[in-house]
């Protein structure tokens, strides 16, 4: 027997599967189950952690061949140097192709126009639909989790969208066993959501014990921030200090990696994953509400941008 | 890693009818499990003083749309996760309109254990009958009945204790696997997380308490015999990840039930052979043996033709293929009825067959639990058909083996999921409400 190419847990013989176990063969199936009933399947890629996850499971689900399909990257314009040199790592490791749809094009050619308040999360949905017509892909991988949001706890795992991009909370397909269908007429897509299940703390589990790699912000760093909305923001090309704001050098980290305009950091110390975990494990702050502006902006925020056809 | 020390997944649906408190004992659940997080119930404290409440209001937790907070009532299946020390959950919320009883029913189907809010004042009524139905008709292996609002009543437990005899004799007749019944004050969180001081006549154990002891689907499953739906055949040739595995074939799935070796025989459907595994991939990494949810990819000795959605089972319980599907329906489709004659597709496993509906054999009454003839099954209604396939399907009764036994009705041209469909076999003995539906030449048997 060979060694595994990638770290995994093997199955136990008279215990239960593990909770990771149960996840993870989950996430497999639908995977195998979607990119088997579509044409041309895309991969939502941002770097942040859940969609870091969401390729890892890719892997495993196809491995030893190749993963079967690309990886689509909206960007904002707004990104975190690390991360886009993390991307680019990343899909020259797997050897899978990388499509970008960017936001920066259709600002500068007058499709779209910059926001009164400069953050760019909202203008990221007419890219992404352009950028899914164009590639004619009818499945669509999100990396979202039903424990994010309210909005979110209510979408399927397997989301059918409209040539609009648009989401119709009353009109979801029941999603019985692990059954999925995900028949739709030309012009429609389905959006598949493999970790929907999953909570922030079995992601944290999981890239700890799986050793999987994540962009260096995810991690403590020192870095110049300002207060901002109960946030710390990392002063640069994106946000400058204003009057009121006094620039202060932190050891933060990262929750999520978003437009670095509108994405705060929180201080900690933790170091590695592991620390990461034991501080998810005590934290009283979900994460969106941590760190993520624009959701505040109403309580039916999330739900408002995913009938837009966000992510 | 241990799996001694690592909490296990329990996954776990809610039903009950309107104002049953469902969404209060959700969210009390959530919060004496301390899975509140400080911002969320912020925001519901904020939203409570708003609407001019004393206190917290626990249901605005769980109703998330926006139609749902303006009408008050929660329109679709949510999805809640907490944990406790000793386990974490995956809870399915499903309303409790009788026109959502489809919510239900896709929240049962995944369901290790049901739990239906019942509200100690108003007793049985018609959506706990639908919800012990469809607890039965799914076979959600455990089934909770939470007495709720017993806070309420003055003498609490006689008023418990006949409705546990009620509950146990409806149980009976619909065949419900295992029910058990505790007395609840969602309001007043007695009872769900901790056992309460107020029911000193109740010794059994709280809500959670029983949840947390409770096995999952996947050791249920265990000791069936193995079957794999085969979902996507591996083979990377020149692509493949490291140059050594470019002769790799593997047959990709997740397995139904049992559990396989290496050296296992196994019998391939629907070509009819049997030949040895010589390698098991789990997750990516190989190993000698794999059981029931696993995902897992097989290599097997001999080149058979295997293309996705065929089925490896062993040989000693390899399935008879079947044109015709002898099957309980619960109709999902709001927008059209199902009737004699209509096109629809079946997925079945791994496989999608055309179908043409035959006779309806019966609707069920929930009310008599007899069988009733109509014409059409229209949303909501559970009730017997016959569906003839284009291609022989490898099904087994439902009761048998739930990953076998169920497939879903889909519309051709819309591509809507219209059906759940339970496989019925009349040589197995079915008690309760699936035999009361059983096709007997033509009549309707009850």
């Amino acid at each position: 027997m060979r060694d595994p190419p990638v770290s995994t847990t093997t199955a136990p013989t008279e215990t239960a599967l593990t909770q990771l176990q149960r996840l993870e063969a989950e996430s497999i199936h639908i995977f195998r189950e979607t990119a088997a009933e579509g044409e041309r399947p895309v991969l939502l890629f941002s770097g942040g952690k859940d969609s870091v996850v969401m390729l890892h499971l890719a892997a495993k689900a196809f491995w030893p061949a190749p993963i079967p399909f690309p990886v689509l990257h909206v960007d904002t314009g707004h990104n975190f140097p690390e991360v886009l040199e993390f991307r680019d790592r990343t899909v020259e490791q797997l050897h899978i192709r990388l499509e970008v749809a960017s936001v920066q094009d259709y600002l500068d050619d007058g499709r779209l126009t910059e926001r009164p308040d400069g953050t760019r999360n909202q203008l990221q949905t007419v890219p992404l639909l352009d950028a899914i017509t164009e590639g004619r892909h009818d499945v669509v991988y999100g990396g979202a989790r039903r424990d994010e949001e309210k909005a979110r706890a209510k979408e399927r795992i397997i989301s059918l969208r409209d040539e609009f991009g648009q989401w119709d909370p009353r009109n979801q397909r029941p999603e019985l066993w692990s059954l999925y269908n995900t028949r739709h007429r030309p012009g429609e897509h389905v959006r598949v959501f493999p970790l929907s299940n999953w909570t922030e703390l079995d992601i944290w589990s999981y890239i700890t014990e799986q050793g999987i790699e994540l962009p260096s912000l995810y991690y403590a760093h020192e870095r110049d921030v300002v207060s901002r909305d109960g946030m710390w923001l990392a002063v640069g090309e994106h946000v400058s200090p204003r009057e009121d704001e006094t620039v202060q050098t932190r050891t933060v980290r990262y929750r999520t990696v978003g437009d670095m305009s509108c994405t705060g950091a929180v201080e900690s110390p933790a170091a590695t994953a592991a620390d990461v975990l034991a501080e998810v494990r005590t934290s009283t702050l979900t994460e969106r509400g941590a760190t993520r502006a624009d959701d505040r902006v109403s309580e039916a925020a999330m739900e408002d941008r995913k009938r837009e056809g966000y992510f | 890693m241990s799996t001694e020390n690592t909490p296990r997944l329990l996954r776990i649906a809610t039903a009950g009818s309107v104002d049953d408190g469902k969404s209060t004992l959700v969210g009390r659940l959530l919060h004496d499990t301390k899975n509140i997080l400080v911002d969320q119930l912020e925001a519901v404290e904020r939203v409570s003083r708003s609407r001019g409440l004393d206190s917290a209001d626990l249901a605005l937790l769980t109703d998330g749309l926006r139609a749902e907070r303006e009408q008050g009532i929660t329109i679709d299946v949510a999805y809640r996760y907490f944990a406790t020390p000793a386990r974490s959950f995956i809870l399915a919320d499903c309303p409790g309109h009788v026109q959502y009883t489809r919510n239900t029913v896709t929240g049962a189907s995944t369901a290790d254990a049901l739990i239906v809010l019942v509200d100690v004042t108003h007793g049985i009524v018609e959506q706990t009958r639908r919800h012990l139905a469809v607890a039965a008709l799914l076979g959600v292996p455990h089934l909770i009945v939470a007495v709720n609002k017993i806070d309420l009543v003055e003498d609490a437990q006689d008023a418990f204790e006949a409705l546990d005899r009620d509950l146990h004799a409806l149980a009976d007749d619909l065949g419900v696997l295992n029910l058990q019944s505790i007395p609840v004050s969602a309001l007043r969180g007695d009872n769900v997380v901790e056992p309460s001081q107020t029911t000193p006549w109740y010794s059994g154990p709280s809500l959670l308490g029983w949840l947390e002891n409770l096995p999952d689907a996947s050791q249920l499953t265990r000791s069936e015999p193995f079957a794999l739906p085969v979902q996507t055949v591996i083979r990377p040739q020149s692509a493949a990840v490291s140059p050594e595995f470019t002769d790799y074939r593997g047959y990709a799935g997740q397995i139904a039930s049992g559990s396989v070796a290496v050296g296992d025989s196994v019998a391939v459907q629907p070509a009819g052979r049997t030949t040895e595994v010589t390698r098991i991939d789990v997750a990516g990494a190989p190993a000698e043996h794999a059981v029931a949810g696993q995902s897992v990819t097989l290599s097997l000795a001999d080149q058979i033709d295997i293309s996705r959605g065929d089925l490896l089972a062993t040989p000693a319980a390899a399935l008879q293929g079947s044109k015709t599907v002898d099957a309980v329906v619960c109709w999902l489709d709001d927008e059209n009825p199902l009737r004699e004659g209509q096109r629809v597709l079946l997925k079945h496993t791994t496989r999608v067959v055309r179908g043409i509906v035959g006779s309806l054999d019966g609707r069920l009454n929930l009310e008599s639990l007899a069988a009733e003839s109509v014409g059409a099954f229209e949303l909501n209604d559970i009730g017997r058909v016959s569906i003839r396939v284009a291609e022989p399907l490898f099904t087994t009764a439902y009761t048998q083996s739930h990953a076998l036994g169920s497939f879903l009705l889909i519309d051709p041209q819309s591509g809507r999921t219209q059906a759940a469909g339970m496989v019925q076999d009349d040589s197995v003995h079915t008690p309760g409400v699936l035999g009361s539906l059983r096709a007997d030449a033509g009549e309707w048997a009850i």
